[in-house]
């Protein structure tokens, strides 16, 4: 069990690829086994990442589960993992989008099986790994690696133009990636000669002792920027989304949106804030301009899809604009929405793929006018859809909401106009999926092939099931997140803006004395005559730090 | 028992209901669905009336219980106005004199419709219908998020409640799905919403920037201490106030936002009674003065709700004087008297704005249900012109709806004269009021009188217009649809005596009373003590007047369409612009599609043109011009680089030609060759 705890995240990032290899000994005629073996080994990585969870302290904002061992001497490359809240909230969508998305490729895959698989296994390891990283050179082994599974998904059992899709997919993000190694270099070779290391932290600490002449900071930050928002994708780096998206099968489109986009958007957050915390300041505005164009310009281009699969993947490119957003926000608001809604656009968009992809294995086809009133064939289907189109629009008490509402939240505080542009993509949002789940889903059946359609089997319910029931879990109780992410997000924020936010080393924010005087009051328990008493006057409970003037 | 710690069971049992309905419906039998529907709702209202019996046993001053149940959005440390504030929010309830109000009108009126719907929706039941189970789970769901938003003790929760009705009346509008007009109603009502929610939105963030709390208690506190904003000025709570009544104008469908509700009337009967007439709608209302604070300290805010509700106010009773729709009469008038409700706000009446929210839920429900009725024994049938003479053939339901319509008419004793009298009184004579704003409400009158006399006379009088198909098939619907439509007759009949104005009897000012600590702080205390001094006799005058009015307008229905003349006919002919105009509803529709709608659709199209062409064009030619290069510099390396080598092989190859044919590989001409070479030597060495 010591063994387990010191390891799990190696355990965690390597059993998928444990299935991989095993996979390479079972006949390719022998489907059924090959799919049993992958779907245990999905299913066994979620398993074992989910002790991270219950064994993660939460009144420490650093580093935890850290593994460090000397890799490659010379260079001063490690191999060392880690993990704070943000990643450790990564790795357990990556895990459980993984296991679902496996689940989900059952029937849809009939070609090659085998190697599809494989490769969706192999993609596991290299985005859990580039969540644990903690040495860039060990973090860009992985990012490199995830880019090849993917690219043979896309390219081998996509539809349409998969080739081409999947060569633009691969092309673009190793351009960014490229010059995101040149920007790694740059700091590599700011380290002291003798001194050099690919160390995450040993850099970061070095970087703010003595930071980089601020043209070269300036410069390692658009290398990071560019690697990071092509994978976002932010605007106008976005188009290669579409075309990955509409082609890949859908197992590969879950990943892509779950998973994949969030390294970007890790990326900066990991990267970019705390390393260059001046240079993130610089681009801020920037950055917000192009995270709300992307908001407004993803819902309005999604809105007017003929193909049901493009639609959700533009209304990725808009929800992405809201966690690029938050995190630009530097204020813990912003950030913690952020972070949350990372994991809220894997769950929504991932389980819209999914929608999508299960009337595109009976149909064959994507287009939004070959559908209508699918909800007389398929109750079952229709109701997950519901559920899940709502929590994509951001209904209160579904995930969506608590993300959009805390990033809202954030931008407000930092600039009225910011909260005014983005609040318009919550309007669209609602018009795009609603008129969607309309064309497809109300009116008469008009096609006759869709008066025969099966609704969901039990496997397919499985696959949504647990979605939606994450969806209620953080729209209804999103505490527990909040706890996870409250201490690593203030250590970024007061990384980025320490002339507002100070913390001490495990990442507690220090309130200014005055208002510390008033702290919040533990919570009653409801209900009892104790609260009934407390609360029955004026002034309540809440957020109350009354009497502090503005700073 | 303590209710009043009991009250979380409120809102949470309808979600039980719904749950059990929405998830294992489909196999229950419709006694087990009303069971759970109508069994949960029931409770509720028991619930309700004993947490509210036992607020009011306290004192006055201490009727406030807050309940905080658990923390909902911890979202971190914000630097707001107020310093450093806590970003927490918490899922808590709070039942105050307000609240009370809401809860009991809430659970009361949808119980009774909830009874009405078992008997309008019976038709829905059976092995291939899933429309009944699915009805009495949304509706469920409705009741559990219109409690939330009515009991919630912040705005983060109210808000929850806000979209949550909002989702609830999306997914009854469009009940009927298969019918596009029917989805298109239910996307409209979203969307429109959804614009005010963004308002309502922007006016929460405003309010934590300013006051450092979302908790209504904290806030208005903070709030009575600011200093009153000049009039006229745009201050923090002027915009606060704005941007949350342009929440207010999407729910409660006020000007400019109201367009969605007269085409909710797609959703079944007892929804538009419900939601779209008792309750939901009235939310904006409920919302505007349960942050009264706010805008008393916000004069301007104040008069902009006053001026859109009164305008709203008439201008939808103006449409209604034309339409042909039994429903959409209704809707139109609900449109109006919503606006009715925000003037008595904006005037700062917030307890007659709350008062007539009340009798309008009793009176309006009543005449949705009757509407209900009359479709039932019609067999589906809602227009008005193939109706007629119906007054002996369904006169339950004809009794029932000519009571509702005396009360909305504003004839005394009937709850709606009360209200709506109070209304014009505080129009006129408030601090805040204005001449103007009650001549505004009495045309309003006038017009509400005329419309609802219209839609009674069209319907039970007169000679029969009813198709002779659907003629012998009418029948008075069931007892389990006439006991409540009974029973909110009974209530808009006694619902006013609440509050009853001095001139008469001496007066009785219970309901003000009731909400007293709700409303009283400093500023409104100044405000009161200047209404005092008016006199009695005005207040009794006024009322008298607006009285006759209402008396005319039902004159001017009884010689229109009463006695069977060509008085319309002509009426219309003389006035055929105005007439075309109110018709087609002042062309609002088309309006918003040209202005609105249709550009944002051109927006998306051009957008999307412009990434496929200007951005995904950029990364395309990038990757021609890499191919483009590649081939240039395929082509240089072919014949400039390669041809270099090519070349110097070239002449290597020639120079050594002559070389080349000498290398024969065959022996004898080597030895040949030398030969000639010894010869050569000797002949040069030797014989030279």
């Amino acid at each position: 069990m010591d063994f387990f705890r010191q390891h799990i995240l190696s355990i965690t990032t390597f059993t998928p690829l444990v299935g991989a290899f095993l996979l390479l000994f079972v006949g390719k005629e022998n489907k059924n086994a090959i799919r049993w073996i992958a779907n245990l080994f999905g299913f066994l990585g979620l398993l074992v990442s989910l002790p991270l969870w219950f064994w993660y302290n939460r009144a420490d904002g650093g580093f935890q589960f850290i593994e460090r061992h000397e890799w490659i001497k010379t260079i001063g490359a490690n191999y060392s993992l880690g993990a704070d809240g943000i990643s450790l909230l990564l790795i357990l969508l990556t895990t459980v989008l993984g296991a679902i998305a496996i689940l989900s490729s059952w029937t849809a895959i009939e070609m090659r099986v085998k190697e599809y698989y494989i490769f969706l296994l192999l993609l596991q390891v290299g985005m859990i790994g580039v969540f644990c990283s903690l040495d860039f050179f060990l973090f860009y082994v992985f990012w490199e690696v995830m880019l090849v599974p993917m690219y043979f998904l896309i390219g081998v059992w996509g539809s349409d133009r998969r080739l081409y899709s999947a060569i633009k997919f691969f092309l673009y993000t190793l351009v960014g990636s490229v010059v995101m190694l040149l920007g790694i270099l740059v700091l590599y070779f700011h380290m002291p000669e003798g001194q050099r290391t690919f160390d995450y932290i040993q850099i970061m600490n070095y970087l703010h002792a003595s930071p980089l002449a601020s043209n070269i900071a300036r410069f390692v930050w658009l290398a990071f920027f560019l690697g990071f928002a092509i994978k976002v994708p932010m605007f106008p780096f976005h188009t290669w989304l579409p075309d990955a998206h509409t082609d890949a099968p859908t197992a590969g489109s879950v990943i892509l949106a779950g998973v994949l986009l969030k390294m970007g958007t890790y990326g900066f957050i990991r990267f970019s804030l705390p390393l260059l915390p001046n240079e993130s300041q610089y681009f801020k505005g920037m950055m917000a301009a192009l995270a709300i164009i992307g908001i407004v310009y993803g819902a309005l281009v999604a809105m007017m899809q003929k193909d049901w699969k493009r639609l959700v993947a533009y209304s990725s490119v808009s929800h992405l604009g809201f966690v690029m957003l938050g995190m630009f926000c530097f204020n813990p608001n912003g950030v913690n929405g952020s972070v949350l809604q990372m994991i809220n656009h894997g769950i929504s968009t991932g389980g819209l793929f999914l929608i999508v992809g299960l009337v595109y294995e009976r149909r064959h086809t994507r287009m939004i006018s070959e559908y209508s009133g699918l909800s007389h064939v398929m109750p079952v289907y229709a109701t997950y859809f519901m559920i899940i189109m709502l929590s994509s629009l951001g209904l209160p008490l579904l995930n969506g909401f608590i993300g959009e509402f805390t990033i809202l939240q954030g931008a407000f505080q930092v600039s009225y106009t910011w909260a005014a542009f983005a609040v318009s993509g919550i309007i669209l949002g609602a018009a795009y999926l609603l008129w969607l789940y309309q064309r497809t889903m109300f009116g008469e059946i008009t096609n006759e092939k869709n008066k025969t359609l099966k609704d969901l089997n039990f496997r397919e319910v499985a696959t949504l099931f647990p979605l939606v029931v994450l969806a209620l879990w953080i729209g209804i109780y999103p505490k527990p997140f909040f706890e996870i992410l409250e201490r690593p997000v203030n250590k970024v924020v007061a990384t980025v803006q320490p002339d507002k936010f100070t913390v001490d080393s495990m990442g507690n924010l220090i309130v200014p004395d005055k208002a510390k005087a008033n702290p919040l009051p533990a919570s009653v328990p409801a209900g009892t005559e104790a609260a009934a008493a407390i609360q029955r006057d004026l002034p309540t409970t809440q957020s109350a730090t009354p009497g502090v003037e503005k700073k | 028992m303590n209710f009043l710690k009991y009250i979380w069971l409120i809102p949470l049992l309808p979600l039980v209901g719904c749950f059990f309905n929405g998830v294992f419906g489909k196999r229950f039998s419709k006694v087990t669905i009303d069971f759970f529907a109508l069994g949960s709702t029931l409770l509720s209202f028991l619930c309700s009336v004993g947490a509210v019996w036992q607020l009011s046993r306290l004192q006055p001053e201490e009727r406030v219980f807050n309940l905080n149940l658990f923390e909902w959005i911890p979202a971190g440390v914000a630097l707001t106005a107020h310093g450093f504030a806590n970003f927490s929010i918490q899922w808590g309830y709070r039942l105050d004199p307000l609240s009370a109000v809401m809860i009991l009108v809430v659970t009361g009126v949808g119980f009774l419709i909830h009874v009405y719907s078992t008997g309008y929706m019976a038709h829905e039941h059976g092995p291939h219908l899933g429309g009944y189970y699915r009805f009495f789970s949304y509706l469920n769901l409705f009741m559990f998020s219109m409690l939330t938003l009515v009991l919630a003790n912040n705005f983060a929760l109210m808000f929850v409640g806000w979209e949550g009705v909002g989702l609830c009346s999306y997914l009854l509008i469009g009940f009927y799905f298969h019918k596009k007009s029917a989805g298109d109603a239910g996307k409209k009502a979203f969307i429109v919403n959804r614009i005010g929610d963004a308002g309502f939105m922007l006016g929460m963030f405003l309010i934590f920037q300013t006051f450092g709390s979302l908790d209504f208690g904290t806030v208005m506190a903070r709030a009575a201490e600011a200093p009153i904003e000049v009039y006229g000025s745009v201050g923090v709570l002027t915009a606060i106030g704005i941007l949350l009544f342009l929440g207010a104008t999407g729910k409660s469908a006020q000007l400019p936002l109201y367009t969605w509700l007269p085409d909710a009337m797609e959703g079944p009967t007892p929804v538009s009674a419900l939601i779209h007439a008792a309750t939901m709608v009235t939310a904006g209302v409920y919302m505007v003065s349960r942050t009264s604070v706010i805008y008393t300290h916000a004069p301007t805010a104040m008069m902009v709700v006053a001026v859109v509700g009164g305008v709203t106010a008439i201008f939808a009773a103006s449409i209604g004087l034309v339409q042909n729709d039994i429903k959409r009469v209704l809707a139109y008038s609900t449109v109006s008297q919503l606006g009715y409700m925000f003037l008595a706000c904006g005037v700062g009446a917030y307890f007659v704005g709350i008062f007539h929210l009340m009798t309008h839920a009793f009176f309006k429900a009543l005449l949705f249900l009757g509407a209900g009725s009359v479709i039932h024994a019609l067999s589906g049938e809602q227009d008005l012109r193939r109706m007629g003479a119906l007054k002996n053939k369904i006169p339950k339901t004809y009794v029932t709806m000519l009571a509702a319509t005396l009360a909305i008419s504003g004839i005394p004793p009937f709850a709606g004269f009360f209200s709506k009298d109070e209304i014009l009184w505080q129009a006129f004579s408030s601090e805040y009021g204005r001449w103007w704003l009650w001549l505004i409400g009495v045309v309003a009158a006038l017009m509400t009188a005329f419309y609802m006399f219209r839609l009674i006379f069209l319907t039970f009088y007169n000679e029969s217009r009813v198709d002779p198909e659907v003629e012998h098939h009418i029948h008075e619907s069931p007892s389990n649809m006439i006991v409540p439509l009974q029973i909110l007759a009974v209530l808009s009949v006694i619902g006013g005596f609440v509050q009853i104005p001095k001139f008469l009897f001496g007066g009785f000012d219970g309901f003000e009373r009731w909400l007293e600590p709700v409303f009283k702080h400093p500023a409104t205390e100044a405000g009161a003590a200047a209404v005092e001094h008016a006199s009695l006799g005005a207040e009794a005058g006024l009322a008298l007047f607006s009285v006759v009015v209402a008396l005319t307008g039902i004159y001017l229905a009884y010689r229109f369409y009463y006695r069977p003349s060509s008085a319309p006919d002509r009426a219309m002919a003389s006035a055929k612009p105005v007439y075309t105009v109110l018709f087609n509803k002042y062309y609002m529709d088309k309006i918003y599609d040209a202005l609105f709608v249709n550009r944002t659709k051109d927006l998306g199209n051009a957008l999307w043109a412009f990434d496929r062409g200007v951005i995904d064009g950029g990364v395309n030619g990038s990757g021609w011009f890499t191919r483009f290069t590649a081939n240039v510099s395929c082509w240089w390396d072919k014949w400039i680089v390669d041809g270099l080598v090519n070349v110097v092989g070239f002449t290597v190859k020639m120079l050594s030609y002559p070389l080349r044919i000498l290398q024969t590989g065959f022996v004898q001409s080597y030895a040949f060759l030398m030969v000639l070479g010894i010869i050569a030597f000797i002949w040069l060495y030797v014989l030279r």
